[in-house]
């Protein structure tokens, strides 16, 4: 947003955060009912809201209003500031997730150099959070959730890196945007016009993103942290009102997030073939939005069909069969690379 | 250093009181855990005082009462007739079948017998109690492994028996509709069309939780291998029903007992597991329910004509004497112990229900389990709360 | 509460004519050549012969079979079922009070005014007892099934009133734990051997004992006994006054739970 306009620095960066403030809670909302309210619904042969708005789009909105009214509980025995703290932590994960993600040639906030690093850094901050909320509030259920979720967000980031090192591999570079015009700019079977999803010669590495999302995102069949029936709720079980939004808005959010990286990791991001410069910038944000919603409605169809497994399984499941796939994939990858 | 206050005196009495009560001795080690009464997992308000080392059980215990209503010192005051609206709030969600037992008792202690036409729709709305109930299990057990999906398509399939029952006895959860000597009313014109429909949508409900839950990888992980239960030492706690015949005993009180209901004039199938595990609980009742279809379509088949009343005295004495009727009902094996002493209502009865039995056998089950596996051992134990508490 | 117990003696007082006592009938059955049930009939000479002389009591009828033991002897009947008759499934435990309660089948109103008198006799030490018959008060009763003969048998015991106490079976069944503990809690027996005799289902603190015969059921103070009150005549349908008679007794059964 630099070369054409000529703003100062101090109107970008205001732009900016008003993007990044704006897209992230309008991401959630979005998701939240598209896929909580209504694909989830309809895929249980019910309707889900039909009151608020037409079909009950402006449901959430009114939770929103609810959640904001609703007196600001503690526990008696929680740690007050770290207790309030902790939902802060998780949403802002889910911001600083949205910095490095392009939505067009230039339509972006921070085209870092590293930036796939910086997204799964920034992305396992959210366990910070999930450990004060859980251990501020003095809860044995809220305790147990937060374990088990920081158990396991440290086994499934591995999976979750080593899935996306092949993608980097193959692109030559860990920038966000260079890795979208490798894409475009790829040849698959040396047929050009259509660019090179990396979804196709990545498969297994977006399986392995998508399932390390699914965990880190702790949704089905991971949800051991929230596990409603058995933790009631994990470490969101004594937050109420305007917190416990937040942590509603972090949860959408950062599946708004992975579903962003996921499209411009795997699916080519903002890329249209044959639309660049100035009409990129234009269609490249709905571009990608359309494929964050057919990434995001893989990870919630997986939600809301599948029982969960239970910590140990977990465990196994990454360290015995997903790490050992990343590593095959990364020294095939390695290896084509090379000989290619 | 704050001084201690009295009400944080009393509090600490009150606690330490509460946990007498239930045997629970603090150590430093390890976490005592309170699963209830107040948790999802118990539908209910059951609790289970778990023990916890790491996220393993070291010791378990349920405290149950929390619903005690009383029911066999309630029918000392009763009259017969009046015993059934009791007896219906045990199981509630197969609360034809409660009826069924009592009457059968009290027929019994008088030598009558029901007309053939009344035995055989008895029998049907039995078993569609039976599907009312199961039904709701076999969706209710994706719930508790996490799977969200299944519970609402059983309350969609299973909303088409309830409204069967409803159509017939004039009550969807509380049918109130057994007599002593035969039944309330005879069935609605058009009833028997309507269930032979419903039965197919069921039968295809079982067909989607087969695709849906018993198919599926982490359902298998999660189930199998989890809750074994030796056929002995289940019996030895007195459990029944589905949930020992899921251990490979082969008894059910439907085909091995001379009752006067009419399963003896159907055709079916008694399924058993031999592996004792929540998967062949599941597995178990998701046959039992496909059987239930068969069952009622049958009866509905060869439905007898005839009066559905058998003469007896408009007031109902009962003649002295003592008899115990069971049956196989959803839940497992439920009787009556009915004593009569000649009045208008028993003098003692007995309710022997089957989750009280299922679920005594908690404390020795849950040893050594993780927390996720105590979740899925309650649910495919299966039980209600009303038939604990009584 | 003590209005609630005398009551209850003064109406059992006042009997039921037409209905035999249940303890004279169980002798007669017994006694009398009933067609031999050949499935329980073994079962019932294999306890004799293991048993003996504390088997005093026994009944097979309509397709069951009590079998009465002498209180001492209870824990050796229930391993004589266990190992010799293949009993492997444990059915349920509790007991029964034999005081005998306010009689509904003695007139249609249950009239509190009416003079207490004598108990009625019954086979023995006053109590009427059931099948197989009995002589004291309280009776401990259990039930056992074996799932490969498909047959089942009630055993029961006779128990002091003072202090009813027998032998736990927890260590042969282990499914008896909660029925002994609910049996305590209930009728107030005491299980010799029991891990834990503690409450199951009402509240620590609680005092007495629901299921004993004795123990008022505070609905009833305020309210007369539904099954009285209800069993009226059907409007329209005229059978001696029965709803004139209906009314008095809520009043009379109102007036009965204030004294």
């Amino acid at each position: 947003m630099t070369a054409a306009l000529h703003l100062a620095y101090w109107q970008t960066t205001t732009i900016k955060v008003l993007v990044v403030m704006g897209v992230i809670p309008l991401g959630a909302l979005v998701l939240a009912y598209v896929f909580l309210l209504k694909m989830m619904s309809h895929m249980q042969s019910r309707l889900g809201p039909m009151e608020a708005g037409p079909h009950g789009v402006l449901q959430l909105l009114a939770d929103a209003g609810k959640f904001l009214q609703k007196e600001d509980v503690f526990p008696e025995r929680a740690d007050r500031a770290v207790f309030a703290l902790a939902p802060v932590v998780v949403l802002m994960s889910a911001f600083l997730l949205y910095v490095v993600i392009p939505a067009g040639p230039r339509l972006t906030v921070s085209n870092l150099d590293t930036g796939v690093f910086f997204a799964l850094a920034v992305s396992s901050l959210s366990v910070l959070g999930v450990l004060m909320a859980g251990w501020s509030s003095a809860n044995k259920y809220s305790l147990i959730g937060a374990l088990r979720a920081a158990g396991q967000l440290i086994a499934y980031e591995l999976p979750l890196v080593l899935g996306v090192v092949g993608v980097v591999i193959q692109a030559g570079t860990m920038s966000l945007q260079g890795i979208v015009q490798a894409q475009a700019h790829g040849a698959l079977l040396g047929f050009k016009t259509l660019g090179e999803p990396y979804i196709l010669p990545q498969a297994l590495g977006f399986v392995l993103f998508i399932v390390g999302a699914q965990a880190e995102l702790t949704q089905t069949p991971f949800d051991m942290p929230l596990a409603e029936t058995e933790l009631v709720a994990g470490y969101m079980v004594e937050y109420t009102g305007f917190r416990f939004l937040f942590f509603f808005m972090a949860e959408f959010g950062t599946a708004f997030a992975f579903a962003a990286i996921g499209a411009t990791l795997f699916l080519g991001g903002w890329y249209v073939p044959g639309v660049h410069g100035t009409a990129a910038d234009v269609l490249g944000p709905f571009v990608l939005g359309a494929k964050i919603m057919l990434v995001s409605f893989f990870i919630f169809w997986f939600r809301f069909t599948y029982p969960r497994f239970r910590e140990d399984q977990l465990q196994a499941v990454a360290w015995k069969y997903l790490i050992p796939l990343a590593l095959v994939n990364i020294l095939v990858t390695g290896l084509l690379k090379v000989v290619v | 250093m704050a001084v201690v206050t009295e009400f944080q005196k009393a509090a600490y009495v009150a606690g330490q009181a509460a946990d007498a009560r239930v045997n629970v001795e603090i150590e430093a080690e390890g976490m005592t855990l309170n699963i209830g009464p107040q948790h999802p997992a118990t539908h209910g308000t059951l609790r289970i005082v778990v023990r916890l080392d790491g996220e393993q059980v070291v010791w378990a215990e349920p405290v149950c009462g929390y619903m005690h209503r009383g029911y066999e010192k309630l029918t000392e005051v009763r009259t017969y007739p009046q015993v059934t609206t009791l007896v219906n709030r045990i199981d509630w969600l197969g609360s034809f079948a409660n009826e069924v037992p009592f009457i059968l008792a009290a027929e019994k202690l008088m030598d009558v017998e029901a007309p053939p036409r009344a035995q055989w729709i008895r029998t049907a709305l039995f078993e569609l109690g039976r599907l009312a109930n199961i039904t709701l299990f076999l969706g209710d057990m994706g719930v508790q492994l996490g799977a969200l999906t299944p519970v609402f398509y059983a309350f969609r399939d299973r909303e088409h028996v309830l409204n069967l029952i409803e159509a017939a006895t004039g009550g969807r959860f509380h049918p109130n509709y057994d007599r002593i000597g035969g039944l309330k009313e005879d069935l609605p014109k058009g009833w028997v069309t309507e269930v032979k429909s419903a039965m197919s949508r069921i039968r295809t409900f079982c067909d989607e939780m087969e695709d849906l839950l018993v198919g599926n990888e982490i359902f298998e992980t999660r189930t199998r291998g989890i809750g074994l239960v030796p056929a002995a030492v289940g019996l030895e706690y007195g459990l029944s029903g589905a949930n020992i015949r899921a251990s490979g005993v082969d008894w059910d009180i439907r085909r091995d007992e001379d009752s006067p209901l009419a399963w003896k004039h159907c055709d079916w199938k008694v399924w058993t597991h031999p592996d004792g595990d929540c998967f062949a609980r599941y597995w178990v009742r998701l046959q039992e329910v496909r059987e239930a279809t068969k069952i009622v379509e049958q009866l509905l088949d060869g439905l007898p004509s005839g009066p559905i009343q058998a003469k007896v005295p408009r007031i109902i004495k009962v003649p002295a004497g003592e008899a115990w009727v069971h049956t196989d009902n959803p839940l497992g094996e439920m009787g009556y112990y009915v004593v009569s002493k000649g009045g208008l209502g028993p003098f003692r009865t007995k309710i022997r229900t089957p989750s009280f039995s299922n679920i005594s056998i908690l404390p020795w089950l849950l040893r050594g389990v993780y927390v996720p596996d105590v979740i899925t051992i309650l649910a495919s134990l299966y039980f209600i709360l009303g038939d604990i508490d009584r | 509460m003590a209005a609630d117990a005398a009551a209850g003696e003064e109406a059992a007082a006042g009997g039921t004519p037409e209905a035999e006592s249940p303890a004279a009938q169980a002798t007669a059955t017994t006694e009398a050549p009933a067609p031999v049930d050949e499935r329980r009939q073994p079962w019932l000479e294999a306890l004799q012969a293991e048993l003996g002389e504390a088997l005093v009591g026994h009944e097979i009828a309509g397709g069951d079979v009590w079998v009465r033991v002498d209180s001492r002897a209870w824990r050796r009947a229930v391993v004589a079922c266990r190992d010799r008759l293949g009993c492997d499934y444990f059915c349920f435990l509790s007991g029964l009070d034999w005081k005998a309660d306010v009689d509904l089948a003695a007139e249609k109103v249950w009239d509190p005014e009416a003079q207490p008198s004598a108990p009625a006799a019954g086979a023995n030490g006053g109590y009427r007892t059931g099948v197989a018959g009995g002589d004291t008060r309280f009776q401990v009763f259990a039930r056992l099934f074996s799932t490969s003969a498909k047959v089942g048998i009630t055993l029961k015991a006779d128990l002091d009133e003072e202090d009813p106490r027998v032998e736990s079976i927890v260590s042969l069944y282990r499914g008896a734990e909660w029925h002994e503990r609910e049996a305590w809690e209930m009728l107030g027996f005491t299980f010799d051997g029991h891990p834990g005799l503690r409450h199951i289902y009402l509240p620590g603190e609680f005092e007495g004992h629901p299921l004993r015969k004795d123990f008022p059921l505070l609905s009833r103070d305020v309210k007369p006994w539904p099954g009285l009150v209800d069993v009226e005549a059907m409007p329209g349908e005229p059978e001696g006054g029965g709803d004139a008679e209906g009314a008095d007794a809520e009043g009379a059964g109102a007036e009965g739970g204030e004294g």
